[in-house]
C-alpha cells in the first residue's frame, strides 16, 4: 500500500506520473514529497511507487 | 521621497503593504490586491485536494510577489520542509517563517525560528521570519541571514493593535533590516502609527478579512500606510512634556 496525504491506496508499482494522471490533481499547482524528500516534476515519470511509501501532495491555499 | 523603496533581499517594492490571503473568498483577492496597492501576498501550503476546482494562484494578479508562509510548522525542521515544498511549487524564493508550538495564543517560537532562518538563508531563500519582538532574537535573525524581521504587534487575528509597540520601536531603532509589523494590526490608524514609528511595512490579513467591506478597508490601509510613511520620512513634530507653545504671533493683539 502507498500512503497519499494520509490515505492508503493500492497503487504500488505505478509511477508517480501514472498515479497523478489518474486523479484530478492539477500537476502545475502541486508539489510532491516522497518519504520526506521532494520529487522534482521531471522525475514523476521514473518514480515508481513502492509498497510502504508515504507521499504528501501539497499546494498553495490562502493564508497570512 | 520619490525613490522611497522597500528593499527585501535585493528586491525593490513601492508598496509597503503586505497582504494576507486567508479567511476570505478567492474572488476578492484581485480587488484586495488592487485597492491595497499590494505587491506582495502571503500564502499557506497545505495538502492538495484532488477535486480542487479553483486554485488561489489563478486569482492572484501577474507581477505580485508570492510570500509562502510555513504555518503549521511546530519546529525548525517542519518549517524548512514546508519552505522547500513551497519553493518546489515554483513561485520564487521568498518565505515567511512561522513556527508555533502554542495553539491558544499562536505565539512564534523564536529559538526554532532562528534555526530555520539559518538553514533556509543558506539554501538561498529570501527569509522573512515572524517573531516575538525581542532585540536579542532579532540580532540573531540578522546573523542567521534574514532579509527582514517581522515582529508581531498583537496575537494573530486579534485586531488588537500595537500591544508590543515599545519593543517594536527598539527593533526599528537597532536593527539594520526592514522591520515589518505582522499580526495583530486591526485598524488603519494602527498601521499608520507603526509606519510613523519607522516600520518598513505592514502585513495584515484578519483586519481585512473581518472588515465590513474588504476592498474599501484595503484602500483605507493603503492610505494609512502611505500617510504614516510620509510622516516618518518628514520627521514628526516634537512633543512638549509640559506647557504650551502658541502657533499664532505673540504680538499685535487687538488690545492695548
Amino acid at each position: 500500500m502507498v500512503k497519499i496525504n494520509g490515505t492508503e491506496l493500492d497503487i504500488a508499482g505505478q509511477t508517480l506520473s501514472e498515479y497523478l494522471s489518474s486523479t484530478d490533481y492539477n500537476i502545475k499547482r502541486i508539489a510532491v514529497e516522497r518519504n520526506g524528500d521532494i520529487v522534482p516534476k521531471a522525475m514523476y515519470g521514473e518514480t515508481v511507487l513502492q509498497d510502504g511509501d508515504s507521499l504528501e501532495v501539497v499546494g498553495f491555499v490562502g493564508g497570512g | 521621497m520619490q525613490n522611497d523603496k522597500l528593499i527585501i533581499g535585493g528586491h525593490k517594492f513601492d508598496s509597503r503593504f503586505i497582504l494576507g490571503s486567508g479567511k476570505y473568498s478567492l474572488k476578492l483577492i484581485e480587488a484586495a490586491v488592487k485597492y491595497a496597492g499590494a505587491q506582495i501576498i502571503t500564502l499557506a501550503v497545505r495538502r492538495a485536494n484532488t477535486k480542487e476546482e479553483e486554485n488561489i494562484l489563478d486569482y492572484i494578479p501577474e507581477g505580485v510577489t508570492l510570500l509562502p508562509n510555513t504555518s503549521g510548522a511546530r519546529n525548525a525542521q517542519e518549517a524548512v520542509r514546508i519552505a522547500r515544498l513551497a519553493r518546489e511549487l515554483g513561485c520564487g524564493d521568498f518565505v515567511k517563517i512561522e513556527i508555533m508550538r502554542d495553539s491558544k495564543y499562536l505565539l512564534p517560537d523564536n529559538q526554532e525560528t532562528i534555526k530555520a532562518t539559518e538553514i533556509l538563508a543558506s539554501e538561498g531563500f529570501v527569509v522573512m521570519p515572524y517573531m516575538y519582538p525581542d532585540l536579542n532574537v532579532a540580532r540573531d535573525l540578522v546573523n542567521a541571514g534574514a532579509a527582514a524581521v517581522m515582529p508581531l504587534a498583537a496575537p494573530i487575528g486579534s485586531n488588537k493593535g500595537l500591544s508590543t509597540g515599545d519593543f517594536i520601536q527598539i527593533l526599528i531603532d537597532e536593527i539594520d533590516l526592514p522591520i515589518i509589523v505582522d499580526a495583530g494590526i486591526g485598524r488603519p490608524s494602527q498601521a499608520c502609527q507603526a509606519m510613523e514609528m519607522g516600520a518598513a511595512a505592514i502585513m495584515a490579513n484578519t483586519a481585512l478579512a473581518t472588515a465590513g467591506d474588504l476592498p474599501t478597508m484595503a484602500e483605507a490601509f493603503r492610505l494609512a500606510i502611505e500617510a504614516g510613511r510620509k510622516a516618518y520620512l518628514s520627521g514628526l513634530g516634537r512633543v512638549l512634556t509640559r506647557g504650551a507653545s502658541a502657533s499664532d504671533p505673540l504680538t499685535g493683539f487687538l488690545r492695548d
